[in-house]
Parts: C-alpha cells; sequence; structure tokens
C-alpha cells in the first residue's frame, strides 16, 4: 500500500551524534506498536542544514519539521500526529506566523532565502536507495550528454552556464574540461576532491552523506565530456559515514549497471572508486592529492604542468571539488541560463556555507552568489546570541580572511572577497562576536597551518612557524612595534615564494586581521591589553571590594587558591571582601562565572 | 541495466510515492481527514482507502493529510477536500465506499 506519511529522520553527522540513530530505531518500534508501521515510510536521510537545532525529523506530507527531538519524544509524534492527525506544536519550532501559527519551514528565516541546489536532494531521500535519487531525476543528465550531446557540447555548455570551481579558488569548470578533453592521450582520469579539511566546514562531507550519486553522476559525465573511463574520489577517513554512503552508492550503481561498460545501453563506460586519505590538510592540494592517490607521499609540486595534461600516474586529470561536481547534473537538465539566472555576473549560482562560531543557527546554507554577509548572519544565522555585538567573520578556513563588520553588506562572491583580502575558499563561515580577540584568532589559524604543513619548502615550513612565534610574543604582552611590520613583511614574502597553495595562503588570516584590527594588535603591544579578554597573559581578574559581599564562593571555586579575605568590610555588608592574589591566579575565570553579584570582572 | 527505458520505469513507478516525500504544494489536492480520539479506528479505514485508490490510480498530485477534530463529533469522520482555485467540499459521516467515490470525483 501507498504509505500515507514520510518521517524523516537526519542522518548526518551533526544529528547522528545528537542521537539521531535512537531516534530512527524507537520510531520503528513505536510505529510497530501502535499498528501503523506498514502506512508510513520511515527513512534516514541526509543533513536538513539546521544543525543547532538537530535531531530533526520532518513528517512529509504535511510538512511538519520536529527540532531537537529525543527518543522519549518519539512516541508523543507517533500516537498524537502519526496516529491522531494532530502535530506535536511544542517540537515545532518557535517561528510564527502573523496569525500565530506555526511557520511553515520553507517560509522561516533560516530557510527562506535559501536557494538549494548542492543540497536538493539532502533530506529529501534516502542517501542508501538509489531508486529514491533516479525517482528526482536522478541518472537523467547523463542520460541527455551520452544521448543527445557530443563531447564538446557537454563542455561548451558547462562552459556556458559560468560554473566556477566550489573547492575555493575559483577557476572556471568548462575551461578545466577543455584542457583535458585537448590533452591526447588513451587513458584520463576524472578525480574528486573531497578531502574537506577546513576547521569547520562541512560542505562536502553534507552532500556525499546526503547526496552521495549527484557526485557519482556528475563524475560520469566528466568522463563522457573529457573521454575518461576511470574515477576516484579522494575522501578522508574522517568521515566513516559520507564513505560509507559513498560506496554503498558506487555499489548500488554498479548494481544497477549504471557504472561500469556499456552502461545502460548507452555505450559509454565509467567506473569509479574511493580513496581514502589519512586527513592531511595539504592533499586537498591538487598536485599533493594526486601523489596521495598514486600511494606517494602527500606533498606537492610545482605547477605547471597541470594535472589536465600530466595528472594521475602522468596521464590527463579532471579534479574538481564535490560541490562543483554536484552543481553539475541540475545545470546539464536545466540549462546554463538557468544557472546562470542565480547569482552574480562573475559568479553564478549558489554555494553551500558552513555556519558556525558565533551564530544562532549553526548549520549548513546553500544561497544565491551575491548575497550579503548581512543576509546570511542576521536573517539566516538568526545573529549573535545573547545580544553580543558582530565582530568579524572568517571566511575560507586558515587560507581565508576575516571580513569586518564594516563590510557586512559586501555580496558574497569570488571576486568581491578577494578584493577586501578573504577569499571564498571551500564555505567554512566562522562569525566571531565581540569576546574573540583577533591577533588570537590570526593564531589559532596560522598555528593549524603550521601543524599541517608538509615541510618541503622553506617559506612555508620555516616561515609560518617564526611568523607564529611572532603572534605568540604579542598575545604574551611581549611584541614591539617593529614585530608588526615584520610580520607583514614575512606574510609577503611567504605568499610569494611557497610552492603550493597552503603557504601561499597561511599568512592571510594574518594579514587580513592587521589590516582590519591593526588597533587590537597595537592594544596588544603598545598598552599590553587585549581589548576582547581573551589573551590570559594580558588579563587580570579583580574584586571590587566595594560590590564584594564576601561569601567566599569564589575562594571556594579558584583551583589555585589564589584568593584570600582582606580586612576591609564594604559598607553595608557584613563580611570582609576578597581579594585576588595575581601571582597566583591561572586565569581560569571560574571565580567571575561564580560569583552572583557581579564583583568580579576581567581587566 | 540494459537500457534506460528501465531508468524511466523506476522513475514511473515511484512518481506517486515521492510526492509523499515533500511538503503538500500549491498545485496538490488536499484531501483532509478529520476525526476525533474515538473516530480512530474508523477513519484509519477511511485513510486506507484513499491511499489504496491513489495508488491504484496513479494521482500524483493528491494528498491525503490527517487531522483533528472539527467539534462535530457525530459526523465524523469528515473529509474535506480542497482543489487548487476551488472551495473546500466537506463530506460528512465517510465510510471506506464514500471514500472511494469522493476519489473517483477528482480529476
Amino acid at each position: 500500500m501507498l504509505e500515507r506519511a514520510h518521517i524523516m529522520v537526519c542522518g548526518g553527522t551533526g544529528c547522528t551524534s545528537g542521537n539521531s540513530r535512537k531516534v530512527l530505531e524507537e520510531f520503528e518500534r513505536k510505529l510497530t506498536e501502535h499498528g501503523v508501521r506498514d502506512e508510513v515510510k520511515l527513512i534516514m536521510t541526509g543533513c536538513f542544514g539546521l544543525c543547532a537545532r538537530g535531531p530533526i525529523v520532518a513528517v512529509y506530507p504535511d510538512g511538519a519539521f520536529y527540532q531537537h527531538v529525543k527518543v522519549e519524544d518519539v512516541e508523543e509524534i507517533v500516537s498524537e500526529h502519526i496516529v491522531k492527525g494532530r502535530q506535536v506544536t511544542r517540537l515545532l519550532g518557535s517561528e510564527r506566523t502573523e496569525s500565530g501559527e506555526v511557520m511553515p519551514i520553507n517560509q522561516t528565516p533560516f530557510y527562506r532565502s535559501q536557494k538549494r541546489i548542492v543540497l536538493r536532494n539532502c533530506g529529501r531521500i534516502n542517501p542508501e536507495n538509489i531508486d529514491e535519487y533516479i525517482a528526482f531525476d536522478g541518472y537523467k543528465a547523463y542520460e541527455k550528454c551520452v544521448k543527445e550531446m557530443t563531447p564538446e557540447s557537454v563542455i561548451q555548455l558547462v562552459t556556458d552556464s559560468g560554473l566556477r570551481g566550489r573547492g575555493g579558488a575559483g577557476f572556471p569548470t568548462g575551461k578545466k574540461w577543455l584542457s583535458s578533453y585537448n590533452a591526447k592521450d588513451d587513458q584520463k582520469y576524472i578525480v574528486c576532491n573531497a578531502d574537506e579539511g577546513d576547521p569547520g566546514a562541512f560542505m562536502d562531507r553534507s552532500v556525499l552523506e546526503g547526496d552521495p550519486h549527484s557526485v557519482i553522476e556528475a563524475m560520469m559525465i566528466a568522463g563522457y565530456a573529457v573521454g575518461a573511463t576511470q574515477g576516484y574520489v579522494y575522501v578522508r577517513a574522517e568521515y566513516p559515514i559520507a564513505v560509507q554512503r559513498l560506496q554503498i552508492a558506487i555499489d548500488q550503481a554498479r548494481a544497477y549497471g549504471i557504472l561500469g561498460k556499456n552502461a545502460m545501453g548507452l555505450g559509454h563506460a565509467f567506473d569509479m572508486e574511493i580513496r581514502l586519505g589519512a586527513g592531511a590538510f595539504v592533499c586537498g592540494e591538487a598536485t599533493a592529492l594526486i601523489h596521495s592517490i598514486e600511494g606517494h607521499r602527500g606533498e606537492p609540486t610545482q605547477k605547471p604542468p597541470h594535472l589536465a595534461e600530466h595528472g594521475l600516474w602522468g596521464k590527463p586529470t579532471v579534479l574538481n571539488n564535490v560541490e562543483t561536481y554536484a552543481n553539475i547534473p541540475q545545470i546539464i537538465l536545466n540549462g546554463p541560463e538557468w544557472f546562470k539566472s542565480m547569482g552574480t555576473e562573475k559568479s553564478a549560482g549558489t554555494k553551500v556555507f558552513a555556519l558556525g562560531g558565533k551564530i544562532m543557527n549553526t548549520g549548513l546554507v546553500e544561497i544565491p552568489m551575491g548575497t550579503t554577509l548581512r543576509t546570511i548572519i542576521e536573517e539566516i544565522g538568526g545573529g549573535i546570541p545573547n545580544g553580543k555585538k558582530f565582530k568579524a567573520a572568517q571566511t575560507g578556513g586558515p587560507s581565508g580572511g576575516c571580513i569586518p563588520a564594516s563590510l557586512i553588506d559586501t555580496p558574497i562572491d569570488y571576486d568581491n572577497l578577494i578584493a577586501i583580502g578573504a577569499m571564498m575558499g571551500s564555505g567554512g563561515l566562522i562569525v566571531m562576536d565581540e569576546d574573540n580577540c583577533m591577533v588570537d584568532i590570526a593564531k589559532f589559524f596560522l598555528e593549524f597551518t603550521v601543524d599541517e604543513s608538509c615541510g618541503k619548502c622553506t617559506p612555508c615550513r620555516i616561515g609560518n612557524k617564526r611568523l607564529y612565534e611572532m603572534l605568540d610574543k604579542i598575545t604574551q604582552g611581549k611584541g614591539t612595534m617593529e614585530d608588526l611590520d615584520k610580520m607583514e613583511e614575512l606574510c609577503k614574502y611567504i605568499k610569494a615564494n611557497s610552492l603550493c597553495g597552503l603557504g601561499q595562503t597561511a599568512p592571510n588570516p594574518v594579514l587580513s586581521t592587521l589590516k582590519y584590527f591593526r588597533d587590537e594588535y597595537i592594544a596588544h603591544v603598545r598598552d599590553k591589553k587585549c581589548p576582547a579578554g581573551v589573551c590570559k597573559a594580558l588579563l587580570n581578574y579583580v574584586i571590587d571590594k566595594e560590590k564584594c559581599i564576601g561569601c567566599g564562593m569564589c575562594a571556594r571555586q579558584c583551583p589555585a587558591s589564589a584568593i584570600s579575605k582582606t580586612d576591609y568590610v564594604a559598607p553595608g555588608h557584613k563580611l570582609p571582601s576578597m581579594q585576588i592574589d595575581p601571582e597566583k591566579c591561572v586565569k581560569c575565570g571560574a571565580c567571575m562565572s561564580t560569583c552572583k553579584f557581579g564583583a568580579i570582572s576581567k581587566k | 541495466m540494459k537500457s534506460t527505458a528501465e531508468l524511466q520505469a523506476i522513475r514511473d513507478k515511484l512518481e506517486v510515492e515521492k510526492g509523499y516525500s515533500c511538503a503538500v504544494g500549491e498545485n496538490d489536492t488536499k484531501i483532509a481527514v478529520c476525526f476525533d480520539d474515538d473516530g480512530v479506528a474508523a477513519a484509519r479505514e477511511v485513510v486506507r482507502t484513499f491511499m489504496n485508490e491513489i495508488e491504484k490510480r496513479r494521482l500524483v498530485n493528491v494528498k491525503v493529510l490527517q487531522s483533528g477534530s472539527k467539534a462535530k463529533v457525530d459526523d465524523e469522520p469528515i473529509v474535506e477536500v480542497t482543489v487548487p482555485g476551488k472551495k473546500t467540499v466537506r463530506h460528512t459521516k465517510v465510510d471506506p465506499d464514500k471514500a472511494s467515490q469522493i476519489i473517483a470525483n477528482i480529476k
């Protein structure tokens, strides 16, 4: 019998860690208990995007969007909603329409400004069932290419669409394909870069977890266009769910005869395999990735020769990112004009961002290029928690730069971001509020690249290390004004002389914070103060002796026994005030969070 | 798979089902089945009939929804049919036979 309701439980990594698998099992049990199991379809989908409110459970066709669902809530959803047709309002989120009703999910601020193309199937289909992908026009684009188009016209179509690489640099995809097409060889390869390594970025992971077949189909199309018969997906082993679902998808496609020789009788052959990476950040760089697939140490080499002519095992290779591929089938089906109708003149289409940091709606969002940062943060992201002020956003992770609050109305596309000293990167967007110290942020990202530098070239290996030491000196309050100039000079040197993208972009966080938040650096150097109160060496916790009632709560919390009584009793109080010995204080902040009278502050 | 016709066959087979994995749209005909706590069993038979008929007739844009009581318990199960652009039609005391007729009248 046709099922009257579909219950979709989010199986993305975020919701899975929130116990969504247990929720799914509980649904199975409760539906059976209530005797309605055969009337309801229960599936685990990919990421819905609103990770901050996970685990998410959606019930269709009603369109109920349950949030923060716990195992204990399942009984109520089944007995009230599924059996009696009454939605469980308390789990539906807080957005209301003007008339006071629960707002349909596609009209909420989080979803209404989004345009989901890459993520179209995430949260809609069961990624472990190829039939569902096929039902939503899956493998239709491939069929169209092979049946109706020549390889040249496929490449022309991709070129016309204006699609640019979503991995960060924004190289035109059509141009990349054309160079591989023009390279004459008996064997060519299609490679997918799923080595997503930026801290806080999880776009590619979510696509592979939620819609793996879209990547497979796109790689088949690329194979047809450039004349390649073999593909590899390079994905890091730290993404176990993504790897598992992709493997299931490949196996199913092979079993259906979609992958393999003479696929679906169309006369084209393509097959693919997964290659697991060990999680080195540098392996996201094209040449290092290729070496890693070949079984060598993941180190970059000089370009040219470009991969299009001399790639995997010396053969012409197309290397694109997961998100770039996921766009391809839709572009083929809907045409280049459709794709160009979204976004800006030089950056067509949409971009997926992983929103993180000091933001209400942590999660995955897909927006048309050209959307302003303000829309992303204030509307989609729901603003900054605890009424704090927006200070800056970091795009592009450790390779990118920060966008200060003064540029919040910048439309986000490739060229605008480069112009203001940041970059698109793969799409991590980390939001910072007034409690973040920009020197500390720059230090955090640089520490990451110093750790991840492969060590092959000197500017990156030693230059970044020295740069890090200078930053560390500044956060310790030992920096000089001369250091700031030296840092800038060193940054430029590293950028100009490093071998690969990792080194060339590593100083970006330092440069952009120096550009927009120089006053904070100066405060650290000249005044020996950290304005945001983050750098511990520059902090002192002090007790206001007039406000302190002498309860002693802080002294009991102090792990360093640094708090003691004074002789002073403030007017109106009965007990003597407390004081902190700065010599003993470890600056953990435990006293401040304990004090109920607001008598302790950071200075 | 030997031909792309097999792909299309899968799409055709799942066409009705996939409509139930999305929220009701503007172009969908809505069939709301309204009932009180005491009417669960009777309403269930009606809903099951609807689902069987939809599957049999392959009605892609018809969505069945369950809803709470309309405070007219004696008339329940009440079925409200809303065809896009038309006024909602209410049917009272619906049973499986009546449900089949209602479906037959939806184009």
